[in-house]
């Protein structure tokens, strides 16, 4: 992959023409990635699902993988917070899984052995290739939540796009999640996160800290500073190792 | 033995209706999966109830009761598009009122024309043991279109099915396979209402594949499931009507729900011994 993954300019998201989220400068190479924090609202999803060609675009400009937003929906996988019918639904794991294979190959085509072998991988990544025969309604949140995330790895993809990818991960889940993103990484693909984890969004190369504007962007260890995550959450907070300690209670931005 | 098959062996009206049943089934196996899968139990119930009116008139004008079935069944569906587009309700809210806007005139429809006294009860039970051949040959098209409506869109179905945001992500144009959707689910309430009624369509449509929702894991072996019970609930529902003078209809969606509340407490038995043994 040589074209940039994302490229934002002056952009604005939300639903129909109320912008939730403006000010959007992005620009994401092939390998890297960034995290999306802000508290609830701020907007993160919006965007996620903006890049993701879900909602259109309310201002400014927006390129995915050298092209318009939603041209490029074969080499982009996405992640989303919410399933609707996980329980309901009588699939197995291994069944999820190879969804994220469907539009990879022409309609009538059958499953190819180069599809298996994917998908195994995808599954032995995220450590749920013994769940594979189990139906996903058996299975606990957080075992669901790496068969969706194996769904995402078996596209594929040169830009990953996952809100909330750790939501219900145990530690084990964690790690293999950690695995499967450098593994990612280390073909060439993008990812964006968003996340409400600052171990998660600390191990990205930028940070973009959200509040119906972006707050501040760059690496990391320069931009989650107290005054920084004071002004996105709302709240006094500092980083202590992977995670954030309230230090004071304010509610006004 | 001879009461199990001598109704079918000898009569032709059995024979015809055991047909039209089985093909009844392997629609609404199909069609239903996809009605228990997304939730659309409602908008299933509110077009086996809209369809009433469009019959009606249909009848008093002396057109054929399938396109006025079929006219009922579009102004349903576009009317629900029409409402959630205008206004800021809910899907539910827009097929509830449409519903019962409907119901309301297919009432007042049969209440005001002479024409309409005896063929009530046959639009909302249908005509199990009258089916003649061109209501077969009409639901064996039916049952056709919705084997390669289903085949050809299997992959977009199962993602909606899955999760409409996964779908739209992956290119596929969710609202259109959602249209076509609906569009089957229309399409088998029109078609079927002739045999089992306007009303009871939608139990085929329901308990069967609630049946196979208990017992697959996958969605192959749910229609697969869903079909077997439907075909099993025909046989035993007209060897019953035959037997009994039961309506037939009736009789066969009466065995669909029993054997639906049969299998769930067989399935909540197993798992709460399941549950003892651990």
């Amino acid at each position: 992959m040589s074209e940039t993954a994302v490229v934002a300019r002056r952009l604005s998201v939300g639903y129909g023409s109320r912008a939730v989220l403006s000010g959007v400068e992005a620009f994401l190479k092939p390998g890297g990635s960034t995290a999306l924090v802000g508290s609830n609202g701020s907007g993160k999803s919006t965007l996620l699902k903006t890049l993701a060609g879900l909602l259109p675009v309310v201002e400014g400009g927006l390129e995915i993988l050298g092209r318009p937003v939603g041209e490029s929906s074969q080499r982009v996988a996405y992640l989303s917070q919410f399933h609707q019918s996980g329980f309901v639904l009588p699939l197995r794991a291994i069944d999820v899984v190879r969804m994220g294979r469907f539009d990879q190959r022409s309609r009538f085509a059958r499953r190819s052995r180069a599809d298996d072998v994917i998908v195994s991988e995808s599954m032995e990544l995220l450590k749920v290739l013994e769940l594979a025969d189990r139906p996903l309604r058996d299975l606990s949140g957080g075992q669901q939540q790496r068969v969706y995330l194996a769904q995402v790895l078996a596209r594929r993809s040169d830009l990953l796009l996952l809100d909330e990818p750790t939501a219900g991960l145990d530690a084990p889940g964690r790690a293999a999640y950690i695995d499967a993103l450098n593994f990612e990484r280390s073909r060439g693909a993008a990812i964006v996160t968003a996340t409400h984890d600052v171990g998660e969004a600390s191990m990205c190369d930028r940070v973009l800290l959200l509040a119906g504007r972006v707050i501040a962007d760059g690496p990391p260890n320069v931009v989650m500073t107290p005054e920084n995550l004071l002004e996105t959450f709302g709240i006094g907070l500092t980083k202590v190792g992977d995670q954030l300690v309230v230090t004071e209670h304010h509610h006004d931005h | 033995m001879g009461n199990f098959v001598d109704p079918f062996l000898h009569n032709g009206f059995m024979q015809r209706a055991l047909f039209a049943g089985i093909l009844v089934s392997l629609t609404c196996a199909i069609v239903g999966t996809y009605v228990v899968l997304r939730g659309m139990a409602f908008i299933g119930d509110a077009l086996a109830h809209g369809v009433l009116p469009g019959v009606a008139g249909a009848i008093i004008l002396g057109l054929p009761a399938m396109l006025g079935a079929a006219v009922g069944a579009a102004v349903m569906v576009g009317g629900v598009g029409f409402i959630t587009a205008r206004s800021k309700l809910s899907n539910d809210t827009a097929i509830g009122l449409l519903f019962i806007g409907l119901l309301a005139l297919g009432v007042v429809l049969v209440s005001s024309s002479n024409k309409l006294t005896g063929d009530l009860e046959s639009i909302l039970f249908g005509q199990f043991l009258g089916v003649a051949n061109t209501d077969l040959l009409a639901q064996a098209l039916a049952l056709l279109v919705v084997l390669v409506v289903s085949v050809f869109s299997a992959r977009p179905f199962l993602l909606l099915c899955f999760d409409g945001d996964l779908t739209r992500a992956m290119g596929y144009k969710a609202q259109w396979y959602h249209r076509l959707m609906l569009l089957l689910i229309a399409g088998t309430v029109v078609v079927s209402f002739q045999t089992v009624g306007s009303l009871l369509v939608f139990g085929m449509l329901l308990a069967p594949a609630g049946v196979g929702a208990l017992l697959a894991k996958r969605i192959g072996t749910m229609m697969m499931w869903a079909a077997v019970i439907g075909i099993v609930s025909t046989y035993l529902g007209l060897l019953a009507s035959y037997h009994f003078s039961w309506a037939a209809g009736a009789s066969v969606v009466l065995t669909a729900v029993a054997i639906f509340f049969v299998v769930l407490t067989g399935v909540s038995l197993k798992k709460s011994v399941q549950g003892v043994r651990a």
